[in-house]
């Protein structure tokens, strides 16, 4: 896969951006690109890029986030690291905006850098089991909203349709009607969609571009 | 049953309510709960309801008192410091035996606290909170699913009996997304004579109030609303049994507490210690006959919880302090892990 130096990873919340985030951050450094990764949610009070801190470690990829995120306080604050992340052009970064319109606000104060530079990749990922993104309709209409939020245009689609620890082998082909069919609304490439690593074997040959991704597992309650 | 959806808890809670027929919801923003009202701003405009972001939690829950007098379902939610200014109304609601439901997400307390996951607020929600004798029925989800279907049932238990019904949950609950079947449910609904809705041919005017002028009639409507507490304490008691079969030692948790209570049974299980649970869903009326029972053959209990020990409480009353009753507890926003669970198992086991 090709990538631009900067990518964007927004769409409707709780559709996975931040596990696709995480894994497509460790996708570009294990083939040699120097990239750093920013949890720019000033939305989500909890489950957010931070708890994926250890599969990061392991892969030696910075992450920058706001000094608040998983603390008692709710400060929907920047870290000035993602200043230099947008402008630092040396560096591949990878983006995990925040969820909806209320989360892509944060990320229209970079729209004239991005601009300017051309070289950013701006995700849609999409869910088809999200309760308020079911159709393609829907999940157009929280689109244009994150676009008029944030003044960026998206440029590409990422399938991680999922129903969490019940996803199954047909959860995610059932979901490819629907990827076609916001892929065809918007006019847009899906860049890829992503399937967890154990159902990956079980779904390669059918799918075009499927990804295996590691998902943060919050283990202490069953 | 209906293809699954993928939602958050706060959401889960939301669409129940739309389902069970509320149309008027006031609130007033708080993390952990915010999704409650971002979500009923998106959606009741759309099914000609009410979504109105009052200018505080106390203008907020005289709304509710205001919508529930008329006889419409209606609904508030916050978190802990906004259930405290909430406090009052609810006092007066349960005045004036108006039903509706209050959405507690809990956070980390006292004071401001801070907005990470909590169960610290039990004794508010199951003993008062505000002033006065009275009760509130308080439902415990522990899973995004119950998040929806307790919902619904609240609604339905505060019309039944007129008394104002709370959704005690957490913030993991709340922000936790899961797996959930939105069935095609049918909803009870309830005539409300009482309701001050318009004279409509009555020969009197229905009045909702909590102020009584002469002590003895103020007596006598508390009197009144105790035995239908009474009712309530008969019939309307919900718990989950896990495990208790065989068990020796008897967890009590509720909400995400008991989540992480289940790995721990079945890991303690693996260690050859006869463990069960018993999970409180209403917290009021608490479950005191199954506690009790379980008494007769469990050899010691511990009560899991994220505060500094509230619900071990009314443990102790159930079983009337007849065997020991040890506290796994975390605070502050920390939440057990089911290694600190075990230990505690591992030593009411040897008591």
């Amino acid at each position: 896969m090709d990538n631009k130096r900067v990518t964007l990873f927004s769409g409707h919340y709780g559709s996975g951006k931040t596990n696709v985030a995480l894994n497509y951050a460790i996708y570009l450094k294990e083939k040699g690109v120097d990239v750093e990764i920013y949890d720019m949610d000033i939305v989500n009070p909890y489950f957010r890029t931070l708890d994926g801190k250890d599969m990061l470690d392991k892969h030696n990829i910075p992450l920058v986030v706001s000094d608040y995120a998983n603390t008692n306080v709710d400060v929907p604050a920047m870290n000035s690291g993602a200043y230099r992340m947008i402008h630092d052009k040396s560096k591949a970064a990878v983006v995990d905006v925040g969820g909806d319109d209320r989360g892509a606000l944060a990320l229209g104060r970079f729209e004239k850098a991005l601009k300017e530079e051309n070289d950013f990749d701006m995700l849609l990922v999409i869910n088809k089991y999200r309760f308020e993104t079911q159709n393609a309709e829907d999940t157009l209409q929280i689109m244009k909203e994150i676009e008029y939020a944030c003044k960026i245009p998206f440029t590409g689609i990422v399938n991680d349709s999922n129903l969490g620890k019940e996803t199954t082998k047909e959860t995610v082909l059932k979901s490819l009607e629907f990827a076609n069919e916001v892929s065809k609304k918007t006019g847009l490439p899906i860049k890829f969609t992503c399937v967890e690593r154990g159902l990956y074997d079980e779904l390669k040959n059918e799918i075009n571009n499927l990804v295996p991704i590691d998902v943060i597992h919050y283990g202490v309650w069953c | 049953m209906a293809e699954k959806v993928l939602m958050k808890g706060n959401e889960a809670l939301a669409e129940a309510a739309i389902t069970a027929g509320c149309r008027h919801y006031f609130g007033y923003p708080i993390t952990p709960q915010t999704e409650v009202a971002a979500y009923m701003a998106k959606r009741m405009p759309k099914i000609g309801g009410t979504f109105l972001q009052a200018e505080s939690e106390v203008a907020a829950i005289n709304m509710v008192l205001g919508a529930a007098a008329a006889g419409v379902r209606s609904m508030t939610s916050s978190s802990s410091p906004g259930i405290s200014l909430k406090s009052e109304g609810i006092s007066y609601m349960a005045g004036c035996d108006v039903p509706a439901v209050i959405v507690n997400v809990e956070r980390g307390g006292p004071g401001l606290g801070g907005i990470q996951p909590s169960q610290s607020d039990y004794f508010q929600a199951t003993k008062g909170g505000g002033h006065g004798d009275y009760h509130l029925i308080v439902l415990a989800p522990a899973s995004v699913q119950e998040m929806y279907s307790l919902t619904i049932k609240g609604f339905e238990i505060a019309d039944n009996y007129r008394i104002p019904t709370m959704i005690l949950t957490d913030g993991t609950i709340g922000q936790m997304m899961e797996p959930v079947s939105l069935d095609a449910v049918e909803v009870k609904q309830f005539d409300k004579p009482w309701s001050a809705c318009g004279q409509r041919g009555r020969d009197h005017r229905n009045i909702i109030n909590s102020l009584s002028l002469k002590p003895e009639e103020l007596e006598q409507w508390n009197f009144d609303r105790y035995k239908r507490y009474e009712i309530v304490k008969e019939k309307e008691v919900m718990y989950e049994e896990f495990m208790m079969d065989d068990a020796e030692v008897c967890i009590v948790a509720f909400g995400i507490a008991a989540r992480v209570s289940k790995n721990a049974i079945v890991e303690a299980r693996k260690q050859g210690i006869k463990v069960g649970m018993i999970r409180p869903i209403t917290l009021w009326p608490f479950p005191e006959k199954a506690l009790k029972a379980a008494a007769e053959k469990c050899k010691a209990f511990v009560s899991v919880e994220l505060s500094m020990g509230q619900m071990i409480d009314d443990v102790k009353l159930a079983i009337e302090c007849k065997k020991p009753v040890l506290l796994c507890n975390r605070t502050g926003g920390m939440i057990m892990s089911p290694d600190e669970v075990v230990a505690k198992i591992v030593e009411a086991s040897k008591m």
